[in-house]
C-alpha cells in the first residue's frame, strides 16, 4: 500500500473539489518564514511535520505561528525531528481557521460485508479508536448505484448538520466517494473535517492507495514507504522480504506456509529473523537471487521450506545449488532444508547429488535449524 | 457427490496458452477432470495439448458444454475475463490470478452475486475432490479419498495440511482454498454450509491466518449451524502485532483479527484448534467416526 503524506492527500483532495484550508509545503526555516511573509499561507497559521504516523499534535509535531519569525522558529523545532521512525523533512503550513465542530468521516472496505463502507462520527478531532460505537454512524454504500442521497442525508443528520451545512456536506461526500473509486484508494479519511461557518474544510487527509492498482496510477510509483536497503532489493526482485530481529533465515514459498513456519520455529525456542516469502516461481534464478539475498542479510543459519505447487521442488533445488555456489566461503551459514510437494524426489535427489539432506517432517527440520543456529535462546 | 465440483464439471481454462493456464490444464487433466476447452482471445482454432481454444468464452460454452471456468488472465484484464464468464452463463469461476485491485474484485462478486455465480478467490488455489474433479492449482500428489473436508485461506499452507492428512492415512472430500485477498468471493461462511449439506464430508478441517475477521465470522457460523466436528489451524501466532490499515480499519475490526481472538471464537464455538500444522492429522483421527477413514 501507498500511504500518502497529508500534503499529497490534499493534492488527491483538490483534484476532487474537498475544500482544503489555504496551505503550502516548506521544506526548510528559511521557506516557512517566506511564505507566511508574502501571504501564500495566511497568519496565523498550523506548521505541521509531514509523517505518516499519526497523534501528531500531542507528539509535539504540529504547532501554532503568529507572525513570520514564529513560523520560522516552528519550522526550526520541527525539522529533523524522528517521530516515532520517521525523519521528519517537509513541512505543511496551513491558514488557522475558526471552527466550530470537528467531525469525523472516512470511506473504507469493510471484507466482510464486501462493500465500501462510510463512516461518521460528530466525535471527530480525537482518535477514532478511542470514540464508542454508539458514536460511530456507519452505512455500507453498494458499487453498483455508488453513494446514494438518502445515505448522505442520513450521514449529515449523524453529523448534527442542515441548511448550507447538509448541502457542503453533501458535495464533500461525492467527491470522497469519486476519489476512493477513481484513485483506487484503501481509505480516505479526514479528521478533524472543520465546519467553518456553514461550510466544511478538510484539516487533515489519509489516503492509502492501493498497491494492486499500480498498474493505473504510475503518479504513485515514486512513494515508497520506508524500507530497509535489502527489503529494496527483494521488492525489485519481486520477493516478499522481511526483516526481524532475530538470527535465523526464512525461505518458504507462501504467506500462509511462511507464517506457520516462524510459529513452529518459535515453538522451539528459535528467533526468525529475515524471512522471505518466494511466492509462485517457476525460475531457479529468482532462487539462487533470493538466497544471495538471505546471505546478505547474515543469518545464523537458514531454514529452506517449500512445498512445491506452482514452485515446483525441483527448480527450487537447482536455484539453491547454484546459490551455494556462489555465496564464498566465508559467508556461508548452516542450512536445513525441507522440500515437499510437486516434483519432490527430483528436488531430493538434486540436494543429495550436492551434499544436502532434505528433512521430510515439518517439526523435525525446525528443531534441526534452531540447534543449527545455536539453540534455544 | 462432493461439493461444487463433479465428473460433471466440465472446465474452461481463460488464459489457457499462457505459461500457468498451459501447465495447470495439463495438471486439471492428469487429476482427471474434464478440461473441455480454453480462452484466449485471437487464438481461437488452435489447441493447447489436445484442448480446443476460442475466443470467447460463449463460443467455448457453445461448442464444447463448459459450465466452469478457471481463470488465470493478468490482473489488468481479470475483470473482463470473470464478467465474460458470467455472461456467458457460467456458474463457478476459479481466479486463480493474484494481485487484483479490490476495487475491481467488488464490482466482480457483487455482478457474479447478482446473476447467482460463484468466484472462488482469487489469488488462491481453488477446489478439488479427489472423486470429483479439480478446478485450480492444488499439486495433485497432496489428495486421496476420504471423508474430511478443508477450507482454507492459504495456499502452500493448505497443500502442507492436506497432505499431512494424506501421510496419515486419512483422505479428503473436497478442498477448497479460497484466497486471502480482502474481498473473496466465496468465504468461510459461505464454505460452511456447502460442506454441512455435503454427505460425503464428516469432518472439517478449517485453516485461517492472522488479519481480517473472517475466522472469528467463521466461528459464529459454527457455533449456530455447523453440526459436524471441526479441526482448526490459525497461523501467524508468533507474528509481530501487524500493521493496522489506518483507523478505519481498526474500528471495522474492533476487538478481533489476531491470533489470540481467532482461536477463542473457533473454541468457544465447538472447534478443536491445532497449535501447529502437524497436530491436525492426529486430531483429526481423534474425532473422526469409526468407519470413516476413507
Amino acid at each position: 500500500m501507498v500511504k500518502l503524506a497529508e500534503w499529497r492527500g490534499k493534492d488527491v483532495f483538490r483534484k476532487y473539489g474537498v475544500p482544503l484550508p489555504r496551505g503550502r509545503v516548506a521544506r526548510s526555516p528559511q521557506e516557512a518564514e517566506a511564505l507566511t511573509r508574502d501571504g501564500s499561507v495566511p497568519l496565523p497559521c498550523v506548521v505541521k511535520a509531514q509523517v505518516l504516523a499519526g497523534g501528531r499534535g500531542k507528539g509535539g509535531a504540529v504547532k501554532f505561528a503568529n507572525s513570520p519569525a514564529e513560523a520560522r522558529s516552528a519550522a526550526e523545532a520541527i525539522l529533523g525531528l524522528e517521530f516515532k521512525g520517521e525523519r521528519v523533512k517537509e513541512l505543511l503550513l496551513e491558514e488557522k481557521l475558526a471552527l466550530s465542530k470537528e467531525l469525523y468521516v472516512s470511506l473504507t472496505l469493510d471484507r466482510t460485508l464486501r462493500l465500501p463502507v462510510l463512516i461518521v462520527s460528530a466525535r471527530g478531532g480525537v482518535e477514532i479508536e478511542s470514540v464508542e460505537d454508539a458514536a460511530i454512524d456507519r452505512q455500507p454504500v453498494d458499487p453498483f448505484p455508488g453513494l446514494t442521497g438518502y445515505q448522505k442525508r442520513r450521514a449529515a443528520g449523524a453529523l448534527g448538520l442542515s441548511g448550507g451545512a447538509a448541502k457542503s456536506l453533501d458535495r464533500l461526500l461525492e467527491a470522497l466517494w469519486k476519489l476512493f473509486n477513481g484513485e483506487d484508494a484503501e481509505l480516505v479519511e479526514i479528521n478533524p473535517l472543520a465546519l467553518v461557518g456553514d461550510g466544511l474544510v478538510a484539516l487533515d487527509a489519509k489516503v492509502i492507495i492501493e498497491d494492486d492498482a499500480a498498474f493505473r496510477h504510475p503518479e504513485y510509483a515514486e512513494i515508497r514507504d520506508d524500507r530497509t536497503p535489502l527489503e529494496e532489493v527483494a521488492r525489485e526482485k519481486d520477493i516478499a522480504f522481511v526483516q526481524l530481529d532475530g538470527n535465523i533465515g526464512v525461505i518458504a514459498n507462501g504467506a500462509g506456509l511462511t507464517m506457520a513456519t516462524l510459529d513452529v520455529l518459535q515453538e522451539f525456542g528459535g528467533r526468525p529473523g529475515v524471512f522471505l516469502d518466494l511466492g509462485g516461481t517457476d525460475d531457479p534464478k529468482k532462487v539462487t537471487e533470493a538466497f544471495l539475498l538471505m546471505a546478505r542479510a547474515q543469518p545464523q543459519a537458514v531454514f529452506l521450506n517449500i512445498f512445491g505447487g506452482v514452485t515446483r521442488c525441483d527448480t527450487v533445488a537447482r536455484g539453491l545449488v547454484e546459490a551455494m555456489r556462489q555465496v564464498p566461503e566465508a559467508e556461508r551459514f548452516p542450512l536445513v532444508a525441507r522440500i515437499r510437494g510437486n516434483n519432490e524426489a527430483e528436488g531430493v535427489e538434486i540436494l543429495r547429488a550436492a551434499g544436502i539432506t532434505s528433512i521430510p517432517s515439518l517439526k523435525e527440520s525446525a528443531q534441526a535449524v534452531v540447534a543449527a543456529a545455536g539453540g534455544r535462546r | 457427490m462432493s461439493v461444487l465440483v463433479s465428473r460433471d464439471t466440465k472446465v474452461v481454462v481463460q488464459g489457457i496458452t499462457g505459461h500457468q493456464g498451459t501447465v495447470h490444464a495439463r495438471q486439471m487433466k492428469a487429476f482427471g477432470t474434464a478440461v473441455v476447452a480454453g480462452v484466449t482471445p485471437g487464438k481461437a482454432g488452435t489447441t493447447v495439448e489436445e484442448t480446443p481454444v476460442f475466443d470467447s468464452v460463449r463460443e467455448a460454452v457453445e461448442k464444447t458444454g463448459a459450465n466452469a471456468s478457471c481463470i488465470f488472465v493478468p490482473a489488468p484484464f481479470a475483470k473482463d475475463a470473470l464478467l465474460e464468464s458470467v455472461d456467458a452463463g457460467i456458474r463457478l469461476a476459479v481466479i486463480v490470478t493474484e494481485h487484483i485491485p479490490f476495487h475491481d474484485m467488488l464490482v466482480m462478486y457483487h455482478y457474479a452475486r447478482g446473476r447467482g455465480a460463484r468466484i472462488i478467490g482469487p489469488n488462491c488455489p481453488g477446489i478439488a475432490s479427489p472423486t470429483g474433479a479439480k478446478v485450480g492449482i492444488i499439486p495433485n500428489v497432496v489428495f486421496r479419498p476420504g471423508r474430511v473436508g478443508v477450507i482454507s485461506r492459504s495456499g502452500t499452507l493448505t497443500y502442507e495440511i492436506v497432505n499431512g492428512i494424506k501421510e496419515h492415512g486419512l483422505g479428503q472430500s473436497t478442498c477448497i482454498g479460497l484466497g486471502g485477498d480482502p474481498v473473496v468471493g466465496t468465504s468461510f461462511v459461505d464454505a460452511l454450509p456447502l460442506f454441512e449439506k455435503d454427505p460425503d464430508t464428516d469432518l472439517l478441517v478449517l485453516v485461517g491466518e492472522i488479519g481480517g475477521t473472517a475466522e472469528e465470522d467463521a466461528a459464529e457460523y459454527i457455533h449456530h449451524h455447523f453440526s459436524k466436528p471441526v479441526v482448526a489451524y490459525i497461523a501467524g501466532r508468533s507474528a509481530p502485532e501487524g500493521k493496522r490499515m489506518g483507523h478505519a480499519g481498526a474500528i471495522i475490526s474492533r476487538g478481533k483479527g489476531t491470533a489470540k481472538t481467532k482461536v477463542a471464537a473457533l473454541e468457544a464455538a465447538g472447534a478443536k484448534v491445532a497449535r501447529f500444522p502437524y497436530e491436525i492429522p492426529d486430531l483429526v483421527a481423534g474425532i473422526l467416526p469409526a468407519g470413516s477413514r476413507s
